[in-house]
């Protein structure tokens, strides 16, 4: 087979990421610009971060969103995991067909849905709504994306490990924290982190589920958005692009050393 | 060795029960809250709702509760042509989005899998790391770049395209665009998943009997590739139906999609009641793709 880089798939390449990498760009570069009028070039400036500062609301708004991301992104991760454990290694047993449904349906369900039964829930049981109602609707909705790269990498593995190990006498529980965490620690790390992103970028959920006092940063940015570009909000978005790009390139390559580490038995 | 399996009797419950009852809880029930609430009236005092299940009066209550069970909120939805042209034009712009999602996500995943071996993963990588950027932020970027006096109309009107703004941002068209842009990850991502498992020696074996590259690609690749491509379809298609950023932020005043409407009637008009009915009518139109979504997705995670 011919494995060329062709006129074609260069074409392909080039056109399809510079679809995907040229706003994000623009955006970036005009967070820079002195001009108060977005689209006019006034010279390189850094005023709009520094004014960044001293908007307490958009600070405030901040520490909500990284508290709620951290705690359900971490609820999440055990729950998720939990889940794809099940799914893996129980074999079949009554009601799967719901407990599967209910876990792949939140993937694709649209978030108005989503909020609004959330929402509903909330009030029926009469749990004020706030920083706490926020968390657990995060935490449901991002178990399911945990669970599903938990399961990838759980029937990826070699299950005579784990057979070796419950031969030579030890607890399941003692067989998942010695041998199966170690093995899919990677994709355990991966769902904590893409459950902890999807907290960050939540806007609709969020905003059915939250009250008063608990106002996320995507909220906050969303309520400026509706009233027009300007370059603050232009900053506020370089930096949580940064933000997220650092962990997320930073988490990978942790996780590319761990993954080499741990196949490091399995293939040797 | 009784020990032992009691134990992990119980531990195996547990693993199941934890996650079980949370789904049950925060997805299941919920659900069934706002099917009730969609049959419930709206109470115009404070709170907007009546009670899901009034217990204190004990059975009398409940049954009091399901006999003011109705349908008006379906007769008003249904009967309404603003809902109804909400759905149509929800699916039409779903539809036509995934398509053009179909279009240039399919050349980019083919391309990914010619691309050097040692390139892929970091084409990969650059395909995942706008879905980890925020969808919000994301589509904000378009209303910079489509605007009257936004960056592109200065760079056509510069390059001496056109003499006139073009008027792009608050028509359906930009709502496209912006689906488009937001889930091409999600098109590319299952698209290339298949199309990299593919045996090249197939295409070898059909060139090798005459068969010319274009012919060998619609009778070898694209069928190959269908699981992909279904995958990639629905989870553009289901979530786009839905949507209520995009057409809000770079729709204009004539774009009804059902999400936005949901939330204009949920946060503006405050009738919870006919929001429910809304929810639970476009969860019925997307039932369909949902189910068919989560027996793939069961049948990639548990058939090997």
């Amino acid at each position: 087979m011919r494995k060329g880089l062709g006129p074609f798939t260069i074409t392909a390449l080039v056109a399809g990421f510079a679809f995907l990498y040229l706003p994000i760009l623009l955006l970036i570069v005009y967070s820079f610009n002195d001009s108060r009028l977005v689209t006019v070039w006034g010279g390189f400036s850094t005023r709009w971060y520094g004014s960044l500062w001293q908007n307490q609301a958009l600070l405030d708004a901040a520490w909500v969103t990284l508290r709620v991301a951290f705690v359900s992104a971490t609820l999440a991760t055990i729950l998720g995991t939990m889940a794809a454990v099940a799914l893996t290694r129980l074999g079949r047993f009554r009601s799967r067909t719901l407990f599967a449904g209910m876990l792949y349906a939140p993937l694709v369900m649209p978030e108005v849905i989503t909020g609004l039964s959330l929402l509903l829930l909330f009030v029926a049981i009469d749990l004020n709504r706030g920083y706490w109602t926020v968390m657990l609707a995060h935490t449901s909705f991002t178990m399911c994306f945990v669970a599903v790269v938990v399961q990838s990498r759980l029937i990826g593995f070699d299950r005579s490990l784990e057979e070796a190990a419950q031969d030579l006498g030890a607890t399941p529980l003692r067989t998942f924290f010695s041998v199966t965490l170690p093995l899919i620690a990677p994709a355990v790390a991966a769902g904590w982190m893409l459950a902890f992103t999807l907290s960050l970028d939540d806007l609709v959920i969020a905003s059915f589920t939250t009250g008063p006092g608990a106002t996320t940063l995507p909220m906050r940015i969303y309520s400026q958005v509706r009233l027009g570009v300007t370059p603050e909000i232009n900053a506020v978005c370089t930096l949580f692009i940064g933000f997220v790009t650092l962990i997320v390139m930073a988490s990978s390559l942790a996780m590319k050393r761990q993954m080499i580490v741990a196949e490091q038995p399995v293939r040797g | 060795m009784s020990v032992h399996s009691a134990r992990s009797g119980t531990g195996r419950k547990l693993v199941l029960l934890v996650p079980y009852l949370w789904l049950t809880f925060f997805f299941l029930i919920p659900f069934l809250i706002v099917l009730k609430i969609s049959l419930s009236d709206d109470v115009t005092a404070q709170p907007p709702y009546v009670p899901v299940l009034d217990f204190s009066r004990g059975f009398e209550g409940v049954r009091g509760t399901i006999a003011a069970l109705d349908f008006e909120n379906y007769r008003l939805v249904l009967g309404d042509s603003l809902y109804l042209d909400s759905y149509l034009q929800s699916l039409l712009i779903a539809a036509v989005s995934t398509f053009i999602l179909l279009l240039i996500g399919y050349p980019v995943a083919y391309a990914m899998t010619r691309a050097p071996l040692g390139w892929r993963p970091i084409l990969l990588m650059l395909v995942i790391l706008p879905f980890w950027t925020s969808f919000l932020i994301r589509v904000y970027a378009w209303m910079g770049i489509l605007a009257r006096d936004g960056l592109l109309n200065q760079a056509l009107i510069g390059l001496r395209v056109i003499d006139e703004p073009l008027e792009i941002l608050a028509t359906n068209g930009a709502v496209i665009l912006g689906i488009v842009y937001s889930y091409l990850p999600f098109m590319v991502l299952p698209l290339y998943a298949a199309l990299e498992k593919q045996d090249h020696s197939l295409l070898e074996a059909a060139a090798d009997l005459g068969s010319p590259p274009w012919k060998s690609f619609w009778q070898v690749t694209v069928p190959l590739s269908k699981p992909g491509i279904v995958a990639g379809c629905l989870l553009c298609f289901i979530p786009a139906v839905g949507e209520f950023v995009i057409p809000d932020l770079l729709g204009g005043s004539d774009t009804l999609m059902i999400g936005k409407t949901l939330w204009t009637e949920f946060s503006s008009n405050r009738s919870w009641t006919v929001s429910s009915a809304i929810a639970v009518l476009l969860l019925m139109v997307l039932m369909i793709p949902i189910l068919f979504y989560q027996r793939i997705q069961a049948r990639n995670l548990e058939a090997r």
